[in-house]
């Protein structure tokens, strides 16, 4: 088949193709059944991918034919036919979510604007995680940083605007130190293939000038995959984002940068220069450490629980960098499998936050007195989404809690495997808060309103995300074999 | 003197941390967005310089030359000058709305307006 041979580039094309369709068909709810339709497409391709680099290992794409060091290759592998599934299944699964949010929250004559800058945003983030050419990296970086400041700024407060602005701020620096890193790189092997820098950069390792590339690089990526201290751009603009964009982001946008420093820590700079001669490893711990801690404190103390959860997102991105920081298989697979186990749970969380605005107007803690009564069904999907954050067995969260505890033992590092745990319990104090006010609070007396249940279409998003948190905790062939493989890919020992 | 053989380089480090010192520094949107051109510029002047071979002429074969400039940096940086035209679009704009909101592009009073609301 013709067609399939296509696939890889297919996949970053559709939404690309269609984004600019949705700003001429206006319409509101066809522009919503289109944009529908065009990721529903991109999450097919994105499983076909997946299946076909299981059983034949890495697929090789040359753009417009051209060879693969001088032309653009599309390279994927276990690593990133993983994340791409991952960010499909969330672009789908939000949009699915959608249209009652969207229209709550943002002006009726702008949706097709909101659909289109969606799409590209997807398609930002699917040609980040695709793409084998380290210059098409920062041009696919910038596509979806672009449409999502554009979407962060559609939030209904004023402070989304400045929220979008500082993001703009310090995602352009970020952008900027990844395009200094890479020119480095270009100037001593005069090549941007990522596999071929792989080959480049052997000889000249441990000149100044690689160096140089390998700090500006680490630097930038840290900003965008927001690694403690370079987050705060990120609780402002997960608070005020629209709710669907909130969930959307949180979901894909930081992981899709952490897959970025997987692919050039492993794949381009080589294990043995990013943690023998920089000592990586130092550094990410300590940070990753802190991180979970003053991120999940920081939570605790949040009234705006949308808030809280991004600081609970800053703490999370903590235990993914530290799985990458044991530089061990089994810390890697814990850290890659926790990138897609948080992928779905805080993307469930931040929808049934998006619910919770959309029927009582308000995300403050104060105002969900008694919501576990009012709306049952979305806060239950609340409880288990946060108890697959506390990492409860069962639920994903779990599995990725163990991974990180085991791989902290297996070096002998007692004391973290106690942080890791530590971070959890206090993630017990924040869910705890919203699930006492919830469900142990009565309703505000004098506030006689009818709260309804959501409609259908965001019960089933929820429910697909929350569903895919409960099942990917009990069967684990799926995330957490591709995961280990992708870990045994990343460290070159192909069980 | 070698190191300033190199002035090139020292031009766009000059240039890089003049436009990082006017984003971290100044309180002012619209300057923060300048300081973040002169930022991005400077790397802009960086690839083209790195582009450069002494001696090369323009990347067109031709009899009387056999020393080239590398296009290819240049080329990237078309397209990297056009990220940065739509980045600096998007930033004004948002400045704009900022102001509309705010009725000031002055970060602390912006600041002192959200902690009173």
């Amino acid at each position: 088949m013709v067609i399939e041979s296509h696939l890889p580039i297919l996949q970053i094309v559709v939404p690309l193709a269609a984004a600019p369709l949705c700003v001429l068909l206006r319409q509101k709810t066809v522009v919503w059944v289109f944009a529908l339709i065009v990721s529903w497409t991109t999450l097919a391709i994105a499983i076909t991918i997946l299946m076909r680099v299981l059983d034949q290992g890495t697929l090789s794409y040359a753009l417009g034919s051209w060879p693969a060091p001088w032309g653009i290759e599309i390279r994927i592998d276990a690593v990133n036919a993983y994340i791409l599934l991952l960010v499909s299944i969330i672009g789908a699964v939000v949009l699915l979510y959608a249209p009652s949010s969207v229209t709550e929250e943002i002006p009726a004559d702008s949706h097709h604007l909101f659909y289109s800058a969606y799409l590209l945003c997807l398609t930002g983030l699917l040609g980040i995680t695709a793409t084998g050419d380290a210059f098409n990296l920062f041009v696919f970086l910038e596509i979806s940083s672009l449409s999502s400041y554009a979407l962060i700024s559609l939030g209904k407060d004023r402070r989304a605007l400045t929220a979008a602005y500082q993001y703009l701020v310090l995602g352009t620096i970020g952008a900027t130190f990844i395009l200094i890193g890479i020119g480095f790189m270009y100037m001593m092997t005069g090549t941007l293939n990522m596999a071929d820098l792989a080959v480049q950069l052997e000889s000249v390792k441990n000149t100044r000038t690689v160096i140089t590339a390998f700090a500006f690089f680490s630097v930038g990526v840290s900003l965008k995959l927001a690694l403690f201290p370079l987050h705060l751009w990120l609780p402002n603009a997960y608070a005020f984002a629209p709710s669907v964009v909130t969930a959307f982001l949180a979901a894909t946008a930081t992981k899709v940068s952490i897959y970025v420093l997987l692919r050039f820590i492993f794949t381009v700079f080589g294990t043995d220069f990013a943690f023998e001669t920089m000592m990586l490893d130092a550094v990410l711990l300590p940070l990753a450490l802190i991180g979970i801690l003053v991120g999940s404190t920081v939570a605790v103390f949040q009234n705006n629980i949308k808030r809280m959860l991004a600081y609970s997102s800053v703490a999370q991105i903590g235990y993914m960098i530290l799985g990458i920081s044991f530089f061990s298989l089994t810390g890697l697979t814990g850290g890659i499998v926790h990138l897609f186990n948080h992928a779905l749970m805080k993307g469930a969380l931040f929808l049934v936050m998006g619910g919770v605005a959309m029927r009582i107007g308000s995300v403050n803690l104060n105002d969900m007195r008694g919501l576990g009564k009012r709306m049952p069904v979305t806060m239950a999907a609340f409880v288990i989404g946060g108890l697959s954050l506390i990492g409860v067995p069962l639920t994903v969260g779990f599995i990725s809690k163990w991974y990180l505890v085991l791989a902290a033992i297996e070096q002998g590092m007692w004391p973290v495997a106690v942080l890791i745990l530590l971070g959890s319990l206090i993630a017990v104090i924040y869910i705890w808060r919203v699930i006492e006010v919830a469900y142990f609070q009565e309703v505000q007396p004098g506030d006689e309103r009818e709260i309804k249940e959501l409609p259908l279409t965001m019960q089933i998003a929820i429910w697909l995300l929350i569903g895919g948190t409960i099942i990917f905790g009990i069967f684990t062939p799926l995330t957490l074999g591709v995961a280990k493989k992708a870990a045994a890919l990343l460290l070159g020992v192909l069980p | 003197m070698q190191y300033l053989g190199l002035y090139n380089y020292w031009i766009a480090v000059i240039l890089m941390m003049t436009g990082f010192y006017i984003v971290i520094s100044s309180g002012n949107l619209i300057k923060k967005i300048i300081g973040l051109n002169i930022f991005q510029v400077s790397v802009f002047l960086f690839y083209i310089s790195m582009g450069k071979i002494t001696g090369g002429t323009a990347p067109i074969k031709t009899d009387a030359a056999s020393i080239y400039s590398n296009p290819l940096p240049h080329v990237l940086i078309l397209t990297a000058i056009v990220v940065g035209v739509a980045t600096t679009a998007l930033g004004l704009s948002l400045v704009v709305r900022i102001k509309e909101a705010y009725g000031t592009v002055e970060e602390d009073e912006i600041h002192s307006q959200d902690e009173a609301w």
